[in-house]
């Protein structure tokens, strides 16, 4: 499971974000995306993730062409953006069963225990719009427990979390890439990852100003 | 199969969860109906004559305005990106929300609309053909107008725009659906209107989710 990308070059409003931008991500690997505000973080993932066209360069799955192999790719990751997709008028509950229909999840647990797993047993019936912006974010995290995609793929995860919740998190991001998997994630937060070393991808570097 | 029909719940709870988009249609379409005669004029023979065209155009701008909102808040919360990055079909996903954009706007019209055929004194014999033409026609009112808001989903203020995109497609629509109850308000058969009203449907039916969801791919990821 590799996902690569190759000779990327991207601009946003007449500023270069990356040219000949170059990353490979290897089984059972943490990669760390820093960069500072506007750096292109968020730019790099969508690209990765299929969810932009504004770039020009080679995206590789398992070293064919992603745009030709989309649903195996989509299939093996999992991406909880900026906006997690949580509906502000559902309940932890039913936001939870629709994201694991839209992942195929097949039950690594039960809703209820990926809820307890996050700190919101209790809550799952309470509509998210009365939720707190931390619990909001958990409800979105709580798919990590519910999915078994080897990839994922991270946008600024912590953010609104308690420290708690980051070790958490932590734990688990150390158990899934324990268990073979990748995680590619902007943060910035100081990651520890137990027994794992963190590979850093500093865009302030790579960019041209 | 099962896919939809979750996607179909979803929509729906969220519809029934956020009741002013129900409402919202409806009541425009009464107001429309309550306040022409005021405005025009209420003697019987010229309202029986204006109904049918005036009853099918309350109908398709109740349609179109509350065909804007059909994707902006997965837009904007992040759950439309969800489903670009999904494995699962979109066209199922987009077709489970013009299901019940149809549901709330098109279908509770029609169910309603013999009220306002009583008020425009349309002849009785009439009301059938008005039912089985808004039936058939406001899904194809959803479908298309879909096209226009998933184009527009993007922009901050789409609302004209949509308009003036969908409306040409809405045209056909028009002239059929209020041929038909003219027909039928005259007692003429409406086989022939109704089949082609059938067949417009059945055509945006296959073409349009298609359409659909290349326009959400291409709003979210430029």
């Amino acid at each position: 499971m590799t996902l690569e990308v190759k000779n990327l070059f991207c601009e946003r409003d007449e500023r270069v974000l990356f040219s000949s931008f170059a990353l490979k991500i290897d089984t059972a690997e943490v990669v760390q995306i820093i960069g500072q505000n506007g750096s292109g973080k968020t730019t790099l993932l969508r690209i990765l993730c299929g969810l932009s066209d504004a770039y020009t360069g080679d995206l590789l799955w398992k070293g064919q062409a992603l745009e030709e192999v989309r649903d195996d790719y989509y299939q093996s990751m999992l991406y909880v953006g900026h906006l997690a997709g949580v509906k502000a008028s559902l309940t932890p509950e039913e936001n939870l069963q629709w994201m694991s229909q839209l992942d195929k999840s097949l039950n690594k647990c039960t809703i209820m225990q990926a809820l307890k797993q996050v700190g919101l047993y209790g809550f799952e019936d309470v509509p998210c719009h009365s939720l707190s912006a931390g619990q909001q974010r958990r409800v979105g995290l709580a798919r990590l427990y519910l999915s078994n995609a080897p990839l994922w793929i991270l946008d600024e995860p912590f953010t609104a979390l308690d420290k708690k919740g980051v070790s958490e998190k932590e734990a688990l991001i150390a158990a899934h890439v324990h268990a073979g998997g990748s995680v590619i994630l902007t943060t910035h937060h100081d990651l520890s990852i137990p027994n794992k070393t963190i590979r850093p991808v500093n865009l302030d570097e790579v960019a041209i100003r | 199969m099962n896919f939809f029909m979750s996607a179909l719940k979803r929509d729906l709870l969220l519809v029934f969860r956020h009741r002013n988009d129900i409402i919202n249609p409806l009541a425009f379409f009464l107001m429309v109906a309550v306040l022409f005669p005021l405005g025009v004029s209420p003697d019987p023979t010229f309202l029986s004559e204006v109904a049918p065209g005036v009853i099918w155009v309350a109908a398709l701008l109740a349609c179109l305005l509350s065909v804007d909102g059909i994707f902006r808040t997965d837009y904007e919360d992040g759950s439309l990106e969800q489903m670009l990055v999904s494995s699962e079909s979109l066209y199922l996903v987009v077709l489970a929300k013009v299901l019940t954009h149809w549901l709330v706007s098109g279908f509770c019209l029609a169910i309603i609309s013999p009220l306002v055929a009583m008020m425009f004194f349309l002849p009785e014999q009439g009301y059938f053909s008005l039912v089985v033409s808004l039936l058939l026609g406001t899904p194809t009112l959803s479908l298309m107008g879909a096209i226009g808001a998933a184009l527009t989903v993007a922009l901050r203020k789409g609302g004209v725009l949509i308009s003036l995109l969908v409306l040409p497609l809405y045209i056909p629509v028009l002239i059929f659906g209020a041929g038909t109850v003219q027909a039928g308000a005259m007692g003429l058969g409406i086989q022939g209107y109704l089949a082609l009203l059938a067949a417009i449907l059945v055509l945006s039916l296959m073409l349009a989710p298609f359409a659909i969801s290349a326009a959400l791919k291409i709003s979210v990821r430029s």
